[in-house]
């Protein structure tokens, strides 16, 4: 008996598939396993094939997992699409009045999903339920743990329909029932007695948005796109909870101009989107980097060109969040790995720009934004907050280091100062100090046309390229005081590998399992990956002998920036078909190239 | 710190940059009715915020003492009501041109005209684009001969106030810019409107269609006995194009978007991340 078990369903969309699905992953995370999921949905909201896979076990999971051990299929289509995704010996669940498999090398278990929710259960609605009854019967979690979510998940339509809730679990028990019965376990997976913990179950957009409230974030706008729909919803409802205020924009340029009008009012303020939405706001992003703004930009990316496939993972938009803004822009780009990562980074990703008063790109993905993951309930803690450098009529701005600034007056009321304040005044740290509209501030007009010190629209050669040189030697600045990244695995690795985003787990899995087979392998993963941390990098470029950067894109994204900015010739490794890197697939790209 | 005692003159807006427009240019008028209308209002500097888009119009809050946002074509207001809805407390005027709010932007004001947010608009129409030396404009007529329409423009003349009207905006006017006086009188009106203000100012270029005598000719005072609480008789209003109205047409409160979330902002509690995080349990 093993103490893990990853479970594929695979059905129709709008029949229950995903959230029977999310209720196996609660209740299993509840009863005090790890898990994590992956899921894939159509575009459309009713048909189409949809899956949602769990991984459960009693130790931290990092990954989708190679194969699944288990695959219940609601209908036969389920069965063509999945079946080679399962585990040679794995397990196949079907109906046999829908369908009988045709291959024989899997153990499988005939369950009359329909005849029970029929006849039994007497409401059709209750089939993914018979589907979880039988996934306790036979594997595990227990079935208190899935009773008690689907309990709380129907508290409130109790009163409302009664017998909805009693048909419901009725269903869970009669399944169970029927398969203890009536099935003889031929497999080994069973999920085995657990400790509870303190944990947290979400996903990455919900880790986006609890770590943006605590970032203080009290201002939204967005225009709704797959994936990253779910943060703006959220902030919708939260934020008046807070005294922040939300905005559902007329389209992408609109949200992130009015974002940086929040921005401009102090405020901080964020915006969500997916490539489509990007690609409109990039005049955007080029106005608030020349006039200095914080603003933070979530770009769930989505497999693409254009309109692609809006319910797949890729990690396509690195080449196009560091470029995109016309001009030499300076920004800031943070892309996280994980659910946890959601939260920490997002409030880094915050801070950052307040500290650098720049736009900062939160790089997420499908795959991430729809992933549940069990996490230490420890990560989601108040963290410190920068404020910007606040410039104050006496003089002084609000930070010691930049005691430097010069071009403010000195003498004179307000009103005599104000325009001849100055905001863009060149510091050795390229950070000027502003002021927020409101009594006593000193008055200043944000521009996209170049400007002098004061703000004032200004072409001559010299004035450009020095604001050119402060506006980028923030990035400078930043580069130092922010934190790089750690090796994970050997330090005197042959192989090396280098990746970004969401793909981190199974990186590292798959540096596990390489280095128990005996290879010697590191991986280095930056999670801001503008600036980049340069030395660390050439650091780690150096101390090994050959480099795999695996991306889930077709051009090498980031291999393409390793190599302009020092020279790799990285061994690409990329997957482009919608669907994350599996450990596996990694390891043999490890194993190919020793 | 300007008090709210302090007694404020249009120079206390003027800011020393120098205004970049051609000689002539109806901006000027409209400038200098912005001085004086804010003056009298007695709008503090560092509370109030003058947003821009591009074009020659859009230079505008280079040349005031207030705060001021020169942004990107078009995106003036979207940026004005994202300021507004996160600073209720602040005065803001949007500020652009015919292409910033009637081509490139015309989305924004549909849709600001929805929401109905507490700021003003005032729309500096010159029926061309003057910054990139006269192509033809939204506002331009039928028929009109420019470097972009050679043949002749070949598309029906935005009319800016009857759309506005149609969107159920509650304040909407129109001045002129040759008319400063009148002008200041209805820009005085706008920002102290509660809710999303319509100014339509007719300011002429003199080098790439100069409107100046035609629109002398013919620009109508909106008459004496107009009741601007009747939308159906300013829509009428609104259609004559030959002598366009000059004044106020339509003026209604409605509850704004921005008061709406402020109520809904009362009851806000600090937030606890160890208390939200127990949805996730």
């Amino acid at each position: 008996m093993t103490n893990e078990v990853t479970i594929r369903i695979g059905g129709e969309s709008g029949e229950g598939t995903i959230s029977g699905g999310d209720i196996l992953a609660l209740a299993s995370a509840r009863w005090g396993y790890h898990v994590y999921t992956f899921r894939t949905f159509p575009a459309e909201i009713l048909g189409g094939p949809c899956l949602f896979q769990v991984r459960i076990g009693d130790h931290p999971i990092n990954s989708m997992g190679d194969y699944a051990d288990v695959l219940i299929c609601l209908n036969q289509e389920a069965y063509d699409r999945n079946v080679s995704d399962l585990r040679q010996g794995g397990v196949v669940i079907y109906d046999p009045s829908d369908f009988t498999p045709d291959i024989n090398n899997f153990i499988t278990y005939p369950i009359p999903f329909n005849e029970i929710a029929r006849k039994e259960v007497q409401l059709f609605q209750t089939k993914n339920m018979v589907m979880l009854g039988a996934i306790s019967g036979l594997f595990g979690p227990e079935l208190e743990a899935i009773t008690e979510v689907v309990e709380s998940k129907l508290s409130k339509s109790r009163k409302a329909n009664p017998l909805l809730m009693e048909k419901n679990l009725l269903a869970l028990q009669v399944a169970q029932k029927y398969v203890t019965e009536q099935i003889s376990k031929r497999d080994s997976y069973r999920l085995g007695p657990v400790d509870k913990a303190n944990r947290v179950v979400l996903n990455g957009n919900q880790a986006v948005v609890a770590g943006a409230l605590a970032a203080q974030c009290r201002y939204f706008a967005g225009y709704p796109i797959t994936p990253a729909s779910d943060i703006m919803e959220a902030m919708a409802k939260e934020l008046p909870l807070v005294g922040g205020t939300f905005l559902q924009a007329e389209d992408e340029m609109a949200a992130l101009a009015s974002v940086l009008g929040a921005s401009f009012g102090g405020l901080r303020a964020m915006t969500a989107t997916s490539g489509p939405g990007f690609s409109l706001m990039t005049e955007l992003i080029s106005l608030a980097s020349m006039t200095e703004l914080p603003v933070v930009i979530v770009d769930a990316q989505r497999a693409g060109p254009s309109t692609g496939m809006p319910t797949k993972m890729e990690q396509s938009d690195l080449s196009f969040a560091l470029h995109s803004g016309h001009g030499d822009t300076p920004r800031m780009i943070v892309a996280p790995a994980n659910v946890a990562d959601c939260y920490t980074l997002i409030i880094q990703a915050f801070n950052m720009a307040e500290r650098y008063q720049m736009p900062v790109l939160f790089l997420t993905d499908q795959s991430l934004t729809a992933r549940v993951e069990s996490v230490d309930r420890s990560i989601f803690k108040p963290m410190q907050i920068e404020e910007r450098l606040q410039f104050s009529a006496n003089g002084h701005s609000n930070d010691a280091s930049d005691a430097s600034v010069n071009g403010h007056g000195s003498a004179g009321s307000v009103a005599e100062m104000a325009h001849s304040f100055a905001r863009y005044a060149y510091t050795a740290s390229g950070i000027s100090p502003i002021t927020t509209p409101g009594p006593g501030a000193l008055a200043y007009t944000a521009t996209g046309l170049e400007h002098n010190e004061h703000g004032h629209p200004d072409y001559e050669p010299e004035d450009h390229t020095a604001m050119m040189e402060k506006r980028f030697r923030k990035l400078d600045t930043a580069a130092e005081e922010l934190p790089g990244p750690q090796r994970y695995g050997d330090a005197d690795a042959d192989i090396g590998i280098i990746g970004w985003g969401s793909t981190e787990g199974a990186i590292q899995e798959a540096v596990d399992r390489a280095r128990e087979q005996g290879y010697k392998v590191a991986s280095l993963h930056p999670k801001i990956l503008s600036p980049l941390p340069d030395r660390t990098i050439r650091d780690f470029i150096r101390s090994v002998k050959k480099v795999i950067v695996p991306e889930c894109n077709y051009s090498g994204q980031l291999a393409n920036l390793l190599g302009a900015k020092y020279g790799l010739q990285a061994i690409r490794v990329n997957k482009f078909g919608g669907i994350p890197f599996t450990a596996g697939e990694i390891l043999r790209s490890i194993e190919e190239v020793s | 710190m300007v008090e709210a005692t302090l007694v404020l003159t249009p120079k206390d807006f003027k800011s020393e940059v120098k205004p970049t427009w051609c000689p002539g240019c109806g901006d000027f008028g409209v400038l200098s009715a912005t001085y004086q209308s804010l003056a009298s209002l007695k709008v503090p500097p560092d509370q109030t915020v003058i947003v821009s888009g591009i074009g020659c119009s859009s230079r505008f809050p280079h040349f005031m003492k207030t705060f001021g946002f020169h942004t990107v074509h078009g995106r003036a207001l979207p940026l004005a009501q994202g300021l507004k809805m996160a600073r209720p407390d602040l005065n803001v005027v949007a500020i652009g041109g015919d292409g910033d709010f009637f081509s490139i932007g015309v989305g924004h004001l549909i849709h600001a005209a929805l929401r109905n947010i507490d700021i003003t608009a005032i729309v500096m129409d010159n029926e061309t684009y003057g910054l990139t030396k006269g192509q033809t404009s939204p506002t331009s007529p039928h028929g009109h001969v420019t470097k972009s329409t050679p043949y002749g423009l070949m598309a029906s003349q935005f009319n800016p106030i009857a759309t506005v009207l149609s969107l159920n905006v509650g304040f909407v006017a129109r001045g002129f810019s040759s008319k400063p006086k009148e002008m200041a009188a209805l820009i005085q009106q706008g920002v102290n409107h509660r809710g999303f203000a319509f100014i339509h100012v007719l300011s002429p270029c003199p080098t790439f269609y100069n409107t100046f005598d035609a629109w002398k000719a013919t620009v109508t005072p909106v008459p004496a006995d107009h009741d601007p609480t009747n939308r159906f008789k300013a829509m009428e209003l609104a259609m004559e194009t030959e002598h366009p109205y000059m004044g106020l047409f339509y003026k209604e409160e409605r509850p704004t978007m921005d008061q709406a979330a402020q109520e809904l902002a009362k009851k806000a509690k600090e937030f606890d991340i160890d208390r939200y995080m127990e949805r996730y349990i």
